[in-house]
């Protein structure tokens, strides 16, 4: 912003129409995957296959929409992502904030050594844990379980992490003056601490919903050839190794999949990129 | 709950007693030393159950022959070692890698740290365009996968690019992913459109913290504002800090490609990655978890090598601050930070890079808080868009050293 408010503005005007023209392309370019889905989504089979481009489709296949809606394999799909999303995005947030919260203000000696443990399992790549953790569900007989999508996940050492530095930075006049006031631990984190959080929190909760819901190698390694845990992103892929499908209706499953990643994205945008900048960007 | 009741009435029940250096309680109440296990103890179950007790179960594995079955069967000494090293399989994977990573990591640099100066130099609409940019990152690289292979990349004449192909009197190319030149085009672009907009904004952020001064004292120097000169002799270098951390995050990212390899080229040796390879071995038809646990071992082993070089790099990266260099914690922090960079991704492949990413752009940011102008980092950072989520989470505090 700084070198544009500077001497030579004016010159440059020209030079700020191109920029916005070349901006305005890419962001053009960018939209085509998006709108080659949607119009796929919408066209007849005819429409799919023919080499004519037309910009929208004449007769737009919304009866997609309901047909897929009654499939119970999508809906199945479409609640178990739900359901991991939601419940594996709250219960970590609420785990990591407890432990988080342990080891940044509650005084143990073990709150150092168990620090450290934390730093040296962030250190371990969670995506070659597969093999692993395969191992450990499958001996629990969790595969293809919606306990075996979860709670393997909960317990991520990096929102720990977060959170800890995070507590150890809050002010700690609050929390004394609820324990003046006679709250135990459990009373303050939950009345006093954890309300303080929520900004924070919600940050973390945004990413970790966008990150569940678009998960792909776990919930494949889970869900495995039965079709009980399927999320939405196992439904689609499997489409694409199989012989013959509809590609309208894959199209469609595909949008509608997408939409609440699209709403969160939308909405809660400000919570997105305040998660980006609170887990690593601002200083 | 328990703790909750009982110290509930209680007053505060003085001073701590003990010479305790900990600074950050000088308040003790009753209760504290349950409170801390009653706190900790479902996170540190956790670990122990699914991450502890699965790396040990796998390290013993990979000393087995364990096919078709998670219980080992027959001591096999190093030879699931020496098997996966020596694979050519294995090693074809990592030069497919190779591969990938030569034209995804300096594509996707340039084109992020360039819309990220395009969109910063566009006094109006900024933030329609970064949320245009940052779109794709919404996506899921599964229906990615679907509109790159079914829809742009088709084979058939009615496929999004061959028409454009065709339209500019090219062939078009009948199979976009089972010929060697063109499945890179595929690969290549689709993890370029997913990933770019996360980047640019970490080059936006880096852009923003560039003190305003140092391009008045240039434009006051002759030079022109806006213009490449001023580009390669100031943004440039104040940028190098986070290209550091761009470069090898993207690195590892590719590493762990999985998801649009998986559904874009399936099995298919010659564009397998490390992961997909792994994944074949483990819960491939052959099930041999003895073997994948070992592969899994030496690809995380290789991971942490990348994290710690990173870390060294990073670490030592911008020392040209003399405040950075006094104060050892300033140095010491990224050694810690980076780590969670390949980290963070619990069991959500390479779909979560974003937050894997977040890992090493803590360091960056204390390396960028350290060595901005006081005001100029926290100012210019992204807009935390009324969200005050915590400034100063990541800033390396002198009471835990």
């Amino acid at each position: 912003m700084s070198t544009l408010s500077m001497a030579g503005y004016k010159k440059r005007r020209g030079g700020m129409i191109l920029r916005y023209v070349v901006a305005s392309a890419l962001a053009l370019v960018f939209l085509v995957p998006f709108y080659a889905m949607v119009k796929t989504a919408l066209s007849t089979n005819e429409e799919i296959y023919s080499t004519t481009f037309t910009f929208w489709p004449s007769d737009p296949q919304w009866g997609r929409v309901p047909e897929l809606l009654g499939d119970p394999r999508f809906l199945d799909a479409l609640k178990n992502s739900a359901i991991m999303a939601v419940v594996a995005t709250s219960l970590s947030i609420l785990i990591a904030a407890l432990a988080g919260y342990a080891l940044a203000r509650i005084p143990n000696r073990f709150a150092r050594p168990m620090f450290m443990m934390v730093v040296i399992v962030l250190l371990i790549p969670g995506t070659t844990a597969f093999v692993p953790n395969f191992i450990i569900v499958a001996s629990l007989g969790w595969i293809g379980t919606l306990r075996g999508l979860i709670i393997p996940g909960l317990f991520g050492a990096f929102n720990v992490f977060l959170f800890r530095q995070f507590y150890v930075n809050f002010p700690k006049e609050v929390e004394e003056a609820a324990h003046i006031d006679g709250a135990g631990y459990f009373r303050t984190f939950f009345q006093v601490i954890f309300p303080n959080t929520l900004p924070f929190a919600s940050a973390l909760t945004v990413l970790g919903l966008i990150g569940s819901w678009n998960a792909f190698l776990w919930p494949l390694v889970v869900a495995g050839s039965g079709q009980s845990a399927n999320t939405v992103q196992i439904y689609l892929s499997s489409f694409l190794t199989a012989q013959t499908f509809d590609y309208g209706s894959l199209f469609m499953a595909a949008t509608i999949s997408l939409l609440p990643v699209l709403a969160i994205f939308f909405f809660l945008q400000r919570y997105l990129v305040a998660g980006i900048s609170a887990t690593g960007l601002k200083g | 709950m328990s703790a909750a009741t009982s110290t509930g009435a209680a007053p505060r029940t003085g001073r701590a007693t003990r010479k305790a250096p900990d600074r950050t309680r000088p308040t003790r109440i009753r209760g504290t030393g349950i409170a801390f296990w009653l706190f900790f103890t479902p996170f540190a179950v956790g670990l122990l159950i699914f991450t502890i007790v699965p790396l040990l179960w796998g390290g013993a594995l990979s000393f087995f022959e364990a096919k078709g079955t998670v219980l080992p069967s027959q001591f096999v000494g190093f030879a699931n070692f020496s098997d996966f090293l020596t694979d050519t399989a294995f090693l074809y994977s990592l030069r497919t890698f190779t591969i990938f990573a030569l034209f995804i990591v300096p594509v996707t640099m340039a084109s992020s740290l360039f819309l990220a100066v395009l969109v910063n130099g566009i006094p109006r609409f900024q933030a329609f365009y970064r949320s245009v940019f940052f779109l794709p990152t919404a996506c899921s690289y599964v229906v990615a996968s679907v509109v790159w292979r079914l829809a742009l990349f088709n084979g058939l004449d009615s496929g999004v690019v061959n028409r454009m192909l065709s339209g500019i009197g090219l062939d078009s190319i009948a199979d976009w992913l089972s010929a060697s030149p063109y499945w890179w085009v595929v690969l290549i672009s689709v993890r370029l459109w997913m990933q770019v907009g996360f980047y640019m904004l970490l080059f936006l952020a880096g852009l923003q913290a560039i003190p305003s001064q140092l391009y008045e004292a240039a434009a006051v120097d002759g030079l022109n504002p806006g213009g490449w000169r001023m580009f390669r002799s100031i943004t440039l270098p104040q940028l190098r800090t986070t290209s550091t951390a761009v470069l090898l995050l993207l690195l590892i990212a590719a590493f762990q490609a999985f998801d649009e390899f998986y559904n874009l080229t399936g099995n298919n040796p010659e564009t397998r990655p490390p992961l997909v390879y792994l994944y074949n071995i483990a819960l491939g038809p052959e099930q041999d978890f003895g073997h994948g646990s070992a592969g899994a071992l030496v690809l995380t082993a290789i991971m942490v090598l990348a994290g710690l070089l990173q870390t060294w790099i990073i670490g030592f990266d911008s020392n040209d601050d003399t405040r950075r260099r006094r104060l050892p914690w300033r140095r010491r922090t990224p050694a810690v930070l980076p780590a969670g960079a390949a980290a963070a991704t619990t069991g959500g492949g390479a779909a979560s890079g974003a937050v894997t990413a977040a890992g090493v752009l803590a360091a960056t940011s204390a390396d960028l808080a350290g060595s901005g102008s006081a005001g100029g980092a926290d100012d210019g950072a992204v807009e935390t868009g009324g969200a005050p989520a915590a400034p100063d989470i990541i800033r390396p505090n002198e009471g835990d050293r």
